[in-house]
């Protein structure tokens, strides 16, 4: 019998795999990017699945805000990497420190 | 019992994809990877009747967003072995992270499952006899529908802010002035003239 423990435990495993490759591709901003998405993701799965344990389709409303906000970062995110790109010809981010933050 | 067999294949598939996604030697197959966690987390959702959600993920993410990505990993011409040159050194510090997260993240469901807080106020009780989809635009343009507006402007500032940023303009080509245009008269652009005949035109 599959229980929402069984989603919480995929979605939380998704999480951790999302943020074990932000770790693990500390230059590739490529593939950080796509770990955000999969950090989202998880919190997507979550999201509904406690919808649909609860009943309550406020869940789902607001997973489609989190699928808005992850295109417009996704959108972002890679505008301003090929911008950067641009101007330095390499994506490594251990040596982004154009804006001496 | 099938919706056991597919739960479990969605859910061991989109861990697996997902593990591939952060762990792909070649960035290209990272995006592609992404796509198969992306459909398989859409298949977990269509198990729990989120029809909705999960069309909404393969047609965004697999269609716009990784597509987006895939345009972006083939167009920049990076090398990246060399990107890779520290995934040896941070794996036991991402690996300590993850562990940790994880561990913590299975002790809270743990303790929920021993008994959850009473926070089942339901906001937006599912009707049982509509839709998904129409039960959710029931919600979504009542009372969401500031929420609903505002994410439309987050979509709108994002596809201003990545054309502004990545808008170019080169030199050499040619394009339309209208303040130019709107200001030209007849008076300068036109020529009446009594063309004698047998001579050539002058322009």
């Amino acid at each position: 019998m599959i229980g929402i423990q069984h989603f919480l435990i995929v979605s939380a495993i998704l999480f951790v795999t999302g943020v074990l490759g932000i770790f693990l591709n500390r230059k590739n901003v490529i593939i950080i990017l796509m770990a955000i998405e999969l950090i989202l993701l998880s919190v997507n799965i979550n999201l509904v699945a406690f919808s649909a344990y609860l009943g309550d389709l406020v869940g789902q409303v607001f997973a489609m805000f989190v699928l808005t906000v992850a295109a417009g970062e996704a959108a972002i995110g890679l505008a301003i990497l090929v911008i950067y790109f641009r101007g330095r010809g390499t994506i490594a981010v251990d040596d982004i420190n154009r804006m001496k933050g | 019992m099938i919706q056991t067999i597919a739960f479990y294949l969605f859910a061991i598939l989109v861990i697996a994809a997902g593990a591939l996604t952060v762990t792909a030697r070649n960035p290209v197959h990272s995006v592609l990877w992404l796509i198969l966690a992306f459909f398989n987390a859409a298949g977990l959702m269509l198990l729990v009747g989120a029809e909705f959600i999960a069309m909404l993920l393969v047609i965004v993410y697999v269609g716009a967003v990784a597509v987006l990505f895939l345009f972006v990993v083939m167009m920049l011409d990076i090398d990246f072995a060399e990107l890779r040159a520290g995934f040896a050194r941070y794996l036991p510090f991402g690996l300590m992270v993850a562990a940790v997260l994880l561990a913590e993240m299975i002790f809270a469901v743990g303790a929920w499952q021993a008994g959850g807080l009473a926070l089942t106020q339901r906001a937006g009780p599912a009707p049982s006899d509509l839709p998904n989809i129409h039960a959710m635009g029931a919600l979504l343009y009542t009372r969401y529908l500031y929420v609903f507006e505002a994410a439309g402007l987050v979509l709108l500032v994002a596809m201003i802010g990545a054309i502004v940023l990545t808008h170019r303009g080169r030199a050499g080509t040619r394009s339309q002035n209208i303040t130019r245009q709107n200001m030209r008269r007849p008076e300068d652009a036109v020529r009446n003239v009594n063309q004698p005949v047998g001579e050539g035109v002058e322009l």
